[in-house]
């Protein structure tokens, strides 16, 4: 979808290119190579980071997401940086008021109870590193008492509904669990025919698939940047995670730097 | 990698695999869809793999409230042990330059699942017809010779007409005609796989434009039902097929009734 007047989109189509499928052995090499150097990169700066049982791990994915970590929860406790993950397409699209030297995607451990992670991915990860990036992090951690919460946002236009009262209602929050999962979401769950993709839904797959809890909670904006009001959203998420304290809305200042630094230059009224 | 939902993994030893191929119109995927929805068949695992672009979502067969929030994935197989019958339905686009990879761990789980035989259902660009394809039925099968020696004349005797293999230089007697199928996917690597792995494998095809793929769909699963009589046919001859929830909306949001 066209997200201004006159911007020309490629269109992609769900038909596949015979060509393609006549590769010789010479161009499999290739995509082969070129596959291998698709990575994602761990680094934990102390050994034990990942060691612990019982880990609460939280991961936001997405501007808005991401933005109420910076402006919420990493000004009102104590956190430290404990590791990152750099992807081979690092740096491009970083967000949060990052400069492009910086890693998209920083986890933190709270000071004061060593099992509450918090990973905050403020770049986009690419459709083939997605399950990747999925299996390595998640990998890290021991399975045993290991919960899961994804907070993740999504354009409104992106929600099917016949009622358009409630698409109108943007922001809001819903919710999709995986079965082992025993918390009571705070919002209503998704219904069909809606979808999550990207790595909420790597994640999703992934603990279902190894039987671990997991909650990822969609927040639906109309907004291009992050604004408060959908950032607010997200407390309601926090409820159930638990251990966290969410801080009062912090003063202008701090809200300013995170949206200032996402102001989008647009040349329709020059 | 196929992952079983419940402890002790299925057996389907003996068991008929349908799949889809990922191909124009996603005729394939509603075809089984149907399949999957009518016959109320049970997930009794997943197909993890990164060959995948990562999905999930709610029930896409829920039939009350309490199993609509059900988190369903990418990639899932069903089964119905009366009919001896397993199904695996994709949700998601292939990548790319991992299609290669996907057709081996395919290959690999069909063998080491001893599936009786496996049908693959998938389309074709139908503007890439040649003259004698555009008459008559758009609907083709291919078989490969393990399937052929196996079923016999089975689907000649129901009328069905065999993909041709075209020349690639129409008029040109002298080139060798080979097997073509233009928007089709992993279909045709996946039946070369079948011949020299000497699977019992069937591509079911059935030409189409990419549009509302809904009654494509239909025609495609009618066909099948011809020869593997999933559904019996009522008084008038017409299956009963049951259109699952997840079709809703298919063409996305219906208009705010404020811009008129």
């Amino acid at each position: 979808m066209a997200t201004f007047f006159g911007e020309v989109l490629s269109v992609s189509s769900r038909a596949v290119d015979e060509d393609e499928e006549d590769e010789n052995d010479e161009d499999e090499e290739i995509l082969k190579e070129l596959d291998e150097t698709r990575e994602v990169h761990l680094e934990w700066y102390q050994s034990n980071s990942n060691l612990m049982t019982d880990t609460n791990l939280i991961i936001a994915v997405g501007r808005n997401a991401a933005s109420f970590l910076s402006v919420y929860v990493l000004t009102s406790a104590s956190w430290e940086a404990v590791g990152h993950a750099s992807l081979s397409n690092a740096g491009s699209q970083t967000i949060c008021g990052q400069t492009s030297t910086e890693p998209a995607c920083v986890f933190y451990r709270k000071k004061d109870n060593r099992a509450v992670i918090l990973c905050q991915i403020s770049g986009y990860i690419e459709e083939d590193l997605q399950f990747q990036w999925t299996e390595k992090v998640l990998g890290c951690f021991k399975q045993k008492g290991l919960s899961v919460t994804v907070l993740s946002d999504s354009p409104v236009a992106e929600y099917k509904n016949m009622d358009h009262a409630s698409s109108s209602s943007s922001p809001f929050l819903l919710c999709l669990q995986t079965k082992s999962s025993t918390t009571n979401p705070q919002c209503p769950l998704l219904e069909q025919p809606n979808i999550f993709t990207g790595i909420q839904a790597a994640v999703l797959s992934y603990c279902q698939v190894n039987q671990i809890p997991a909650v990822a909670y969609q927040c639906y904006s109309d907004a291009i940047s992050p604004d408060s009001i959908t950032m607010d959203t997200y407390k309601l998420a926090f409820t159930s995670v638990g251990d966290i304290k969410v801080g009062p809305l912090p003063s202008a200042d701090i809200i300013n730097k995170f949206i200032k630094t996402n102001h989008i230059q647009s040349n329709l009224y020059i | 990698m196929f992952i079983p939902v419940e402890a002790i993994p299925p057996s389907f030893k003996g068991f008929t695999l349908i799949l889809p191929a990922i191909a124009v119109g996603n005729v394939a995927q509603l075809a089984v869809d149907l399949i999957v929805s009518t016959l109320s068949m049970k997930r009794v695992g997943y197909m993890h793999t990164d060959c995948l672009v990562p999905m999930v979502g709610p029930n896409p067969y829920a039939t009350s409230a309490e199993d609509a929030g059900e988190l369903h994935t990418t990639a899932e197989v069903y089964r119905d042990a009366e009919k001896k019958l397993a199904v695996l339905q994709i949700r998601s686009p292939l990548i790319q330059s991992r299609s290669r990879k996907f057709r081996k761990l395919l290959v690999s789980w069909i063998k080491a699942s001893e599936f009786s035989r496996t049908v693959v259902l998938s389309s074709s660009h139908a503007y890439q017809r040649d003259d004698q394809q555009l008459k008559g039925t758009p609907l083709r099968y291919l078989v490969t010779p393990a399937m052929r020696t196996a079923s016999g004349p089975a689907l000649a005797e129901l009328g069905w007409v065999e993909m041709e293999r075209l020349s690639p230089y129409p008029g040109l007697v002298e080139a060798e005609p080979r097997l073509s199928i233009p928007g089709g996917g992993v279909t045709k690597g996946l039946f070369t796989d079948g011949c020299q792995e000497e699977l019992c494998l069937a591509v079911v095809l059935v030409f189409c434009s990419e549009g509302d793929n809904v009654p494509d769909a239909f025609t495609l699963v009618n066909h099948l039902n011809e020869w593997l009589l999933l559904v019996d046919n009522d008084k008038r001859g017409a299956q009963k097929w049951k259109v699952p929830g997840s079709w809703r909306l298919l063409f996305g949001s219906s208009h705010p009734p404020s811009i008129f």
